[in-house]
């Protein structure tokens, strides 16, 4: 699935990945292929993500995640 | 006839502010690329917030949050945009101006009571409000010096603290909105309360999406971001206006000096021949005067 981060000031990644980890308001969940559409808001915490080069980990303070027919959209407020 | 030397030396000066305008126009032109880069790269992020929003509130109804309650209008804070630098023609000017023309015609009667703040953004607002004795919050100088999503959340938080703790009761920011490098859209749009969105494309999309925590907590999370977003988006536009106006002003300018200095140089040349011509005349008739001795 594709996977987007972005923030006010930049694009910070696009790319193909299997999982994406992110800490959700309610709790931190796992998104993988063909998951279903979901919108939810996030908290300060670490997104991490598995690329073909490699596992990848950010520090974000909060922001909202949005999957929609395999494709993921992190918007970021900042990283940290 | 001019004198030859003054006019050579009127030539040498503006030739130099002909190179200082062309010089200024060339970093204006490398600061404008950098300036819509900006809002290019934020583009994105606004349209997806803008996008979420839409498909979220456009299912919810009645819903009151602190940033869009209408409240009785006692205090109003104005957020004017403009530059920390002059020479860009009248973009400082125009900002300044529609921010006055908004005070009197809307606000007059808050203006009489002292109702009205007005954060300045931009050292030319701030001197002009400071000394007209208006109600100026804060010193937004440096925020031009490095312009980042950061540094303009200081700003917005500030203004949405002061409108939840009811120090005013509404909000406009004036700014000067990018169209291309030669014009420039005077915009006044109202930040806070909120206005309800209604998109058209809101409409379109049926996905069922699973909500965590829920629809209305998303959306007052949501709301602050977006606010958040539409000030950032005012200080890129302008500060991307600005350079844009001071690259067609300085443009001008050095047209301008250009015409100067083909003027000068005809009246100089005629100067110049004029006196070559007296000296012959000078001569001939001196040697003609001796020959006829």
């Amino acid at each position: 699935m594709l996977l987007e981060i972005l923030t006010p000031d930049k694009k910070v990644y696009a790319g193909e990945v299997t999982s994406v980890s992110v800490p959700g308001t309610s709790g931190s969940f796992e998104v993988l292929n063909n998951h279903a559409p979901i919108i939810s808001t996030l908290e300060k915490g670490s997104l991490k993500f598995k690329a073909k080069e490699g596992n990848q980990e950010m520090n974000i303070s909060g922001g909202v995640i949005e999957v929609l027919a395999d494709k993921v959209v992190v918007l970021v407020e900042s990283l940290l | 006839m001019a004198n030859l030397k003054e006019v050579r030396l009127r030539i040498a000066s503006v030739n130099s502010t002909q190179q200082i305008t062309k010089a200024m126009k060339m970093v204006s032109a490398a600061k404008l690329k950098r300036a819509t880069d900006a809002v290019v790269q934020m583009r994105p992020y606004a349209n997806k917030l803008k996008d979420i929003l839409a498909n979220l509130t456009a299912s919810l109804e009645g819903n009151e949050s602190e940033f869009t309650v209408q409240r009785e209008l006692k205090n109003v804070l104005v957020v004017v945009v403009t530059s920390n630098r002059g020479l860009a023609g009248a973009f400082n000017a125009n900002s300044i101006k529609t921010a006055n023309a908004l005070i009197n015609e809307n606000y007059a009667d808050l203006k009489k009571s002292g109702n009205v703040h007005i954060i300045a953004i931009g050292k030319k607002a701030q001197d002009y409000f400071t000394k007209n004795k208006y109600n100026v919050i804060g010193n937004n100088n440096d925020v031009f010096n490095s312009l980042s999503f950061n540094t303009s959340v200081k700003i917005s938080s500030e203004i949405m603290d002061g409108f939840v703790a009811g120090k005013w009761d509404k909000v406009e920011v004036v700014y000067n909105q990018f169209k291309n490098a030669a014009m420039q859209i005077l915009t006044t749009e109202q930040l806070l309360p909120v206005q309800a969105t209604v998109s058209a494309t809101a409409v379109k999309s049926n996905v069922d999406y699973l909500l965590e925590p829920s629809q209305e907590e998303i959306v007052n999370g949501l709301i602050p971001t977006s606010i958040k977003i539409q000030l950032y988006k005012a200080l890129l536009d302008s500060h991307a206006s600005e350079h844009g106006a001071r690259m067609t002003a300085m443009d001008k300018a050095t047209e301008n000096a250009g015409d100067l200095l083909r003027a000068l140089r005809l009246s100089y040349n005629q100067a110049r021949q004029a006196s070559i011509t007296n000296e012959i005349l000078e001569i001939v008739s001196g040697a003609n005067a001796l020959s006829a001795s």
